[in-house]
């Protein structure tokens, strides 16, 4: 999932794109979120989605809040990450890779069909296959038979046959054979990636996704109930009788460019829930909302990497800078002054929310401010090869309110190494991203991951894998991928946290990535409103909040 | 063309010499030459706020030029986290900005290049506005019209699209090349503003007049008609030179700026966005040094425009 | 007159090809992938970037995708955007309400504006003259997101006067705030300029000439004073009303207006080709109109000003 693209505090002062007027409602009251009215309808905060809502090809925060709303998986998160069966009666396998999925009966999208086990293989199939070009195909390319698109430039897109490892046993059955044993295969299942389509959807995908008919606890508001750019009308599903049943009468969600606004929305009663708090209220959010704000460990990681292919910063020398950068950064002070609070000081390269999170990995006292010993292995270093007067730049791209903790960052860094530290900004995403992909940095960049599902392998294996996808800088350790394909494959979640574990010590010692911080979820509601829980995924459990 | 200065309305005319009035226009040839010009520097140096302002600027430039004699404190050393946003005290008389550094110190070091890029740029724009305003408003024809629409498709380039593909083209960040950006997309304004006035001034009786008495068009232009048309680029320029230096904060913040390390007012005025509820004074202090500069320009422009303007003289 | 309207329109074709190309080629030379971007730190699969890619003709040279796009044009498609949209679509739903906008900082930074430069020109050097210069100088320096942020904590928020953001359809009433925040840069020069102008003429001959005459003082002013102060006003408004829809990204932000300005920047960050250069081309025709206006209120203001041939 994208992660601070989102974050859209710097849009607080330039502001920008999908700006939203809250706007006609059909039911009319919904939008006004102080005043009142007869229908409990929740309002919060939200983007326009990127793309249609389409399940398998909504990868971004905004268009997801909406998709997991109108949709209902197999299993759904707790707010602590944990599963909990939806549509699935039962999940189970002998070996963690034959598995044998069993629904629950009696499900139905709202336009009257069943969901069967055919809505679940078709849809999955339908996403994997490389013709359909779905942003989520790659969730999975772990099933038997799933077929990877080409990568030269300009070749045609196959049009693959079904998966060989799905395979419907009857109405309530199917079965799914994974390339190699996962043992916490089920916990990617409450994605929204994973979700059934209708029959209705293969007619016409495209205007599938402009309407979208789930069977989630949610539905949409009758046709034009997404009016782009401003808002989307949900109404619960009458007849969804799932883990998520809601107590309130719908939600709107209204599209926000900026989380300034959106925050002065709700102080001026026009906003129920707000789940993002813009950084210009950090210092004074908890006063104003007192019981009301929230702020609690969310699935997000940053840190800063530092590229394998930069000189001074290989081998020895390498190892021995990193670490002294790592020891240099204070990591309290910037999160306490900076962020105000609204983040976590790293201890390890997940999240505190996730199941085998760890705050005593050998190594971690590398994480710890230690000017004294960050001196030390700099001069170490400096003899292997004098470091000189050379720059030590962090870039960023400076649409995602970045500057101020690099900033805080680099004369942490400078103050104790007596380096000269600067950031360096990229005016947009795209050429940040352009010269990571290229390998064309000139010093480190910053980094970010947030979960798509609650795992550890899945905060580990797309960052640190030799050639994995977001492996930008060239990380590669044989030791470290030979752990986590170890764990991927542990017969049980346990042996597998512990691999796990063990493969970030590991990165300890590397340091591909220098862990900074865990950024919270930071969210307020109005007195309108009750009930307001945040999931593992720093998203509202809407269908709990209650109104009136 | 009306040359009907001698001939026109079939009147008679006598020789100026056959008539007294020729003793009243006699001058003392070895006097010398006043052009509006020099005029205007006799009546400018008569005023009290000619002088005021004078003393203001030269004292900006005096800080942009030599900061370390104004501030002991290195600004870009020594920044200390726990300091953020922190009171005023001893030694750090305007407090400390979110990262902890000393406000005095980084608003009197943001001088030069908030002044570069501010003076820079207006100077730019103005010179670049005027000369072309000046031409497409008293020539007119094809070249105002290429002009003009010129103008509206530069006008028409959203600046944060030029300034980046620019920015990315431009080798270095430097106050000199955030000038040359910041310009590119402001002259067409000083351009229309120019062009309105002469095509305005250029019908006056005055005008008229030289004409007549054959003098050559482009002196025309220089003697008579950029001087009554000038004022309200005056206005404009002096009033632009805050706002682009302004406008350097947006693009720093943009990251298609200043880079950081290079302190200016812009800058720490955008960085001071976040904490304007909590701690004001750390945006106030840089806005205050940038009114000032704005100030010391606006009555300086206001005395050249007095000093420029023949009728506003006779008053006094 | 005729002929010399029906000429400036006819400009307006070379200009649209003109700003068209040049807007397309700066889309088309910035830095960095825009189909990967779109994807944040995860790269999706492979397919996704290859389909989008040939959909957006990304994979053509420079010339061949500027067709594409004129030649979309002329069949009344002006693309889509990377999430599918036609860019008509967003087109219509933005220019609307951002024109309402514009319009109504537009009336407020004329009608104040020049109340207030009159004012003080007629009294230059006294204490009304002076304040207007402070008032000016703290607009100047005080950028937007400040000015916005405090007229929505305190008239909004705090005092209640106004919805905090723009509500549903964007009623004008809900736009007034915005468009004082827009205004106030603009009304800041509207000041300076309307005073120097009112200034010069307080004591031109034709005014002397009018009080000579006998004419009473609100009249003079009137017709003659600010009349003739009204060329370089008239000159900026008409400059202005493409800033001030264009450049009104931080106002929109701040009160959430799905506005041109906002639209244009996002589509500048994701390298939106076809989105950014049909909102340009629809800004330039606006500025040439406004300022085909302009040029005929010079001739309606200063009858010496004539559009002959």
């Amino acid at each position: 999932m994208r992660i601070n693209r989102k974050a859209a505090s710097v849009f607080a002062v330039i502001g920008a794109g999908a700006l939203a007027l809250t706007g006609c409602t059909s039911g009319g009251e919904g939008g006004e979120g102080g005043s009142g009215g007869d229908s409990a309808i929740i309002s919060t905060n939200g983007n326009e989605p990127q793309n249609p809502l389409i399940p398998t090809n909504t990868t971004e925060v905004g268009g997801g809040k909406i998709v997991t709303s109108i949709f209902a998986g197999l299993v759904s998160y707790t707010a602590e990450g944990e599963i909990e069966n939806e549509v699935a009666e039962s999940i189970e396998s002998e070996d963690s890779q034959n598995w044998t999925v069993t629904l629950e009966d009696g499900w139905e999208f709202t336009d009257g069909t069943p969901v069967t086990a055919s809505s679940f293989v078709d849809a999955w199939n339908w996403g994997a296959n490389p013709v359909n070009a779905q942003g989520a195909a790659y969730f999975f390319d772990n099933i038997e038979g799933y077929t990877p698109a080409p990568t030269e430039e300009g070749a045609e897109l196959p049009d693959a046959p079904e998966m060989s490892g799905l395979v419907v046993e009857d109405d309530l059955t199917f079965t799914v054979a994974l390339t190699a044993p996962e043992a916490d295969w089920p916990l990617r299942l409450g994605y929204s990636a994973y979700s059934p389509l209708p029959e209705v959807a293969f007619e016409d995908m495209e205007a599938f996704g402009e309407n979208p008919v789930g069977n989630g606890p949610y539905m949409l508001d009758g046709e034009g109930a997404w009016e782009h750019d401003v808002a989307i009308d949900l109404v619960t599903n009458p007849d969804y009788d799932g883990v998520r049943k809601p107590v309130n009468d719908g939600l709107r969600i209204v599209f926000y460019a900026t989380q300034d606004a959106a925050y002065a929305d709700v102080q001026g009663g026009n906003l129920d829930v707000l789940d993002a708090v813009p950084d210009s209220a950090f210092e004074t959010y908890e006063d104003e909302f007192g019981d009301r704000a929230v702020n609690q460990p969310a699935a997000i990681f940053q840190g800063v990497n530092i590229p394998q292919y930069l000189e001074h910063w290989t081998g020895e020398e390498g190892k021995l800078r990193r670490a002294a950068i790592s020891m240099a950064i204070n990591r309290d002070e910037v999160t306490e002054i900076i962020f105000q609070g609204t983040r976590t000081p790293a201890t390890d390269f997940t999240s505190p929310v996730i199941d085998g999170y760890s705050d005593d990995l050998e190594g971690a006292e590398v994480l710890e401010y230690n000017p004294d010993e960050a001196k030390r292995l700099w001069a170490e270093a400096d003899a292997i090869a004098p470091y000189g007067d050379t720059v030590f730049d962090i870039s960023y791209n400076a649409d995602g309110g970045h500057q101020a903790w690099v900033d805080a960052t680099t004369q942490s860094i400078a103050n104790t190494l007596g380096i000269n530290a600067q950031g360096k900004a990229y005016p947009t995403f795209a050429e940040a991203l352009g010269d990571r992909e290229n390998q064309a940095l000139t010093g480190a960049t910053r980094a970010g991951w947030q979960a798509d599902y609650p795992s550890l392998y899945n905060f580990l294996a797309p960052n640190y894998l030799t050639g994995a996808g977001s492996n930008y800088e060239g990380y590669s350790s044989e030791e470290f991928d030979s752990l986590i394909r170890e764990g991927s494959t542990a017969p049980t979640v346990e042996e597998a946290t512990e691999l796990y574990q063990q493969a970030q010590e590991v990165l300890l010692e590397d340091l591909p990535t220098i862990p900074l911080w865990y950024s919270n979820v930071n969210g307020v509601s109005a007195e309108t409103v009750d009930n307001v829980v945040f999931g593992w995924d720093s998203v509202p459990l809407y269908h709990q909040i209650t109104k009136g | 063309m009306p040359s009907n200065a001698t001939q026109g309305d079939g009147h008679f005319v006598a020789d100026v010499e056959e008539t007294p009035v020729g003793a009243v226009d006699s001058f003392d040839e070895s006097s010398k030459v006043r052009t509006t010009w020099s005029d205007a520097w006799e009546s400018m140096r008569s005023r009290p706020m000619f002088w005021i302002s004078a003393v203001l600027i030269l004292f900006v430039v005096i800080v942009a030029a030599f900061p370390q004699l104004f501030s002991q404190t290195d600004p870009a050393r020594g920044c200390l986290l726990p300091d953020s946003n922190g009171a005023p005290e001893a030694g750090h008389p305007f407090g400390f900005t979110r990262q902890g550094c000393d406000v005095y110190a980084r608003v009197i070091f943001g001088a030069r290049a908030s002044l570069t890029v501010g003076l820079l740029a207006t100077i730019l724009v103005t010179v670049v506005g005027t000369v072309l305003g000046a031409i497409a408003g008293y020539y007119g024809g094809w070249f105002d019209s290429i002009l003009s629409r010129v103008g509206d498709i530069f006008f028409a380039i959203p600046t944060v699209l030029g300034a980046i593909v620019l920015m990315s083209v431009l080798p270095t960040r430097d106050p000199l090349t955030v000038a040359l950006v910041l310009s590119l997309f402001a002259w067409p304004q000083i351009a229309r503003i120019m062009r309105g006035a002469v095509l305005s001034a250029k019908n006056a009786d005055y005008v008229q007049a030289s004409t007549a008495l054959g003098v050559s068009r482009l002196q025309i232009l220089i003697r008579h008609v950029v001087p009554n048309a000038i004022n309200p680029v005056i206005v404009v320029a002096t009033t632009s030179l805050g706002t682009l230096i302004v406008a350097e904060a947006t693009l720093s913040f943009l990251g298609i700026g200043l880079p950081t390390s290079i302190m200016s007012w812009g800058n720490d005025i955008g960085q001071a966005r976040t904490s304007v509820q909590t701690a004001p004074m750390v945006l106030f202090y840089p806005a205050a040094a940038l009114s000032v500069t704005v100030l010391s320009f606006l009555l300086m422009g206001d005395v050249v425009r007095d000093a420029l303007d023949p009728k506003a003289r006779a008053r006094r | 007159m005729l002929w010399y309207v029906g000429r400036r329109l006819l400009q307006l074709i070379p200009v649209f090809f003109g700003a068209t190309f040049l807007i397309y080629f700066m889309v088309f030379s910035l830095p960095g992938d825009p189909i990967a971007a779109l994807f944040g730190d995860r790269p999706p699969s492979q397919a996704v970037i290859l389909a989008l890619r040939e959909q957006y003709h990304l994979d053509e040279p420079f010339i061949v995708q500027y067709l594409y796009y004129v030649g979309g044009i002329l069949t009344g498609d002006l693309g889509t955007t990377y999430s599918g949209r036609p860019v008509g679509d967003l087109l219509a739903s933005a220019f609307p309400i951002t024109f309402r906008l514009a319009m109504l900082a537009l009336a407020f930074e004329a009608v104040a504006g020049i109340l207030v430069g009159l004012i003080a020109g007629l009294r230059k050097g006294k204490l009304f003259d002076a304040s207007a210069l402070v008032v000016s100088l703290l607009l100047i320096s005080v950028p937007t997101f400040v000015l916005g942020f405090v007229f929505q904590y305190v008239f909004a928020i705090q005092l209640g006067w106004f919805r905090t953001t723009v509500g549903p359809g964007a009623p004008l009433q809900d736009l007034i705030l915005p468009a004082l925040v827009l205004a106030s840069v603009s009304f800041a020069y509207i000041v300076r300029l309307t005073r120097g102008s009112v200034s010069d003429n307080v004591s031109a001959d034709f005014v002397r000439t009018a009080t000579a005459k006998g004419l009473s003082r609100p009249r003079v002013v009137r017709v003659h004073i600010l009349r003739n102060s009204m060329i370089p006003v008239i000159t900026f408004l008409g400059v202005d009303i493409g800033s001030l829809m264009v450049g009104a990204i931080v106002t929109e932000g701040i009160f959430n207006i799905n506005g041109v300005g906002g639209t244009v920047y996002k589509a500048v960050q994701l390298g939106e080709g076809p989105t950014v250069v049909s909102f340009v081309a629809v800004m330039v025709i606006v500025y040439m109109l406004a300022n085909l206006l302009v040029d005929l209120l010079y001739a309606v203001l200063d009858p010496r000003i004539r559009y002959a041939k």
